[in-house]
């Protein structure tokens, strides 16, 4: 590989301007879930580990892949975990609302 | 040839997936779906890769993946809502720390005695922005960690000359880091980068003080995405790609909300220069007088009033007094009153922190409401409760320009029509900033620790 490959900047380009469109329009309800949802997202460094990890290019590659491959899969169970976890505690008024000023009513936007 | 294309399908199913994921964030009601579709995704990917051509040896693998899920496992089920800021910190430490070691694992394997394909200057820049990112964001994340878990101490840690330090740090990575671009063989200088960047993330983090943290976290989970997408194109992988973009685009959208909430320029949030020297308050308390009120007293007001606006601060997340507040709450309505909860977007010690918090002790999500919301609202409320918040309704933010957190957005809570104060005692703020609101003749102080004040409340509202 001589250059950077001119596909993959328009990838990165692209996916970071769909991450910003869709996670402006997230509420600050869901902040703390955001963040461990991409954090558990971000554990796709496993696909890069793996390689690293089972490839029997060197030992220290092997070594390095097998820390790597942990740290990657304790983000992936982790995150998707303790998201799912939190996102389970955020519930509506269970009853029919009573008489309640027009504001209420909606999560915020 | 088959194999090939089931890869890159289970990458593309993968990306879309997590898209699709995140995008159900928006919606409380379908976030949960949503996200276990994105696992699914993540399953899809891995299975993707374990396919490749490349891999010969499983027994690493199988060991990582078990050892990795025992480790998580119990981080994701049995952490404390109240522990959830330094959980994602340390989390962020993962990330990094597994793109960090690939892109080692890279360049080992190329250099010499391995007899992989040499690296050139293109993939060298890759590699070094992977490594860079990766590793200040390794020491960093796991500095804010121990900040956020009290193992090293939450107040700034400044010494003299400590920016020029900085700049000559930053300075000479990025020298080095130009100077492989073009050598990048030179396997010393590699090591020496990434040893500078460990040294930069502790640096950078260390000046942080406690209620800067939302921004640091925030910044911390952007630096781990754009490593992971810089090791996305140091191999060649769109799938990496596209997940740290999502990622770098996450943190840096939120680390820009919570600047703004501080009132802090982004360059300023950029550049790590956080906890620039605070100037000293102008106000003092002199002359100014608190008013305690007694639980009975503040009860009774609560349990009469027809409209309540609860407002929590860092505080109640310490004194864990979460559950109270909504039994409070609950009693509250029981008598006919309205309660709402007004929530400032740096409360807390990372984004979404107290909206956590509440809705773990099952108060609706209805029933949070954001700044903007529900400013306009305090002016109607007859009691607005402020449990263990400070800077974010100081007035001193509106009305005084020489206070450090001058411009700053805050919640009109001298607008309600009468204020109680939970406290632990008079002492100022983070920022060491006085508060005149606790001082305002309309301001009641009920001073004691969060949760068992809360717990005499609503005792004493069940007796009126």
């Amino acid at each position: 590989m001589s250059i950077i490959g001119i596909t993959e900047l328009y990838v990165f380009v692209l996916a970071g301007f769909v991450g910003y469109q869709v996670i402006t329009r997230v509420p600050p309800l869901l902040h703390t879930p955001l963040m461990s949802a991409t954090n558990a997202i971000s554990g796709i460094s496993l696909v890069g580990s793996l390689v690293a990890a089972g490839s029997h290019q060197s030992v220290v590659s092997t070594v390095l892949g097998f820390v790597a491959v942990t740290s990657a899969t304790i983000n992936v169970v982790g995150g998707f975990l303790i998201t799912d976890r939190m996102l389970r505690m955020f519930k509506r008024q269970p009853e029919a609302p009573k008489a309640r000023d027009t504001t209420a009513g909606g999560p915020p936007a | 040839m088959i194999r090939d294309i089931f890869i890159e399908v289970a990458y593309l199913a993968a990306s879309v997936m997590f898209i699709i994921g995140l995008r159900s964030l928006t919606r409380p009601d379908d976030a949960r779906r949503g996200m276990q579709q994105a696992a699914i995704g993540m399953g899809l990917a891995i299975l993707g890769t374990l396919v490749n051509h490349r891999i010969v040896e499983y027994q690493w693998i199988a060991g990582g993946l078990v050892l990795g899920s025992l480790i998580g496992y119990p981080l994701g089920m049995y952490v404390p809502m109240t522990a959830m800021p330094q959980r994602i910190a340390i989390s962020h430490m993962f990330g990094a720390l597994a793109a960090t070691l690939v892109g080692v694992a890279e360049f080992y394997n190329a250099g010499p005695g391995v007899g992989g394909e040499p690296i050139g200057s293109a993939r060298m820049t890759a590699l070094g922005f992977e490594v860079l990112f990766g590793s200040l964001t390794i020491t960093g994340s796991f500095m804010a960690f121990g900040k956020l878990q009290e193992l090293i101490p939450g107040r700034p840690i400044t010494f003299k000359g400590q920016n020029a330090v900085n700049l000559g740090l930053f300075a000479a990575t990025f020298g080095i880091f130009l100077y492989l671009i073009f050598h990048p063989d030179n396997v010393a200088l590699f090591y020496t980068m990434i040893a500078l960047s460990l040294v930069i993330g502790v640096s950078m983090v260390l000046p942080i003080g406690g209620a800067d943290m939302p921004v640091v976290v925030s910044l911390l989970n952007s630096y781990a995405g754009l490593a992971s997408s810089a090791t996305g194109f140091a191999i060649g992988n769109n799938v990496l790609i596209i997940c740290g973009a999502l990622d770098g685009a996450s943190g840096f959208l939120l680390s820009i909300l919570m600047s703004k909430a501080m009132n802090r320029s982004f360059g300023n949030v950029l550049f790590g220069a956080f906890g620039s020297p605070v100037a000293a308050s102008t106000k003092t308390s002199a002359g100014l007088v608190a008013r305690p009120i007694t639980a009975e007293d503040a009860a009774m007001r609560l349990a009469y009033a027809s409209s309540v606006i609860i407002v929590p601060g860092y505080g109640m997340a310490v004194a864990q007094s979460q559950h109270a507040v909504r039994e409070l709450a609950e009693l509250i309505e029981k008598r006919g009153g309205e309660v709402k909860y007004a929530i400032h977007p740096v409360a807390g010690r990372m984004p979404g922190h107290m909206n956590v918090l509440l809705a773990e002790a099952n108060v609706p999500y209805d029933r949070l409401y954001d700044m903007e919301e529900i400013n306009g609202e305090f002016a109607r409320a007859d009691v607005a409760l402020v449990i263990g918040a400070n800077d974010v309704v100081n007035p001193a933010a509106r009305n005084d320009p020489g206070s450090p957190i001058y411009g700053m957005p805050i919640l009109n809570v001298d607008a309600a029509k009468s204020v109680i104060v939970l406290k632990r005692g008079m002492n100022p703020g983070f920022a060491g900033i006085e508060n005149e609101l606790f001082y305002d003749p309309k301001t009641s102080m009920l001073f004691g620790d969060a949760k068992a004040s809360i717990t005499k409340l609503v005792s004493e509202v069940k007796n009126v």
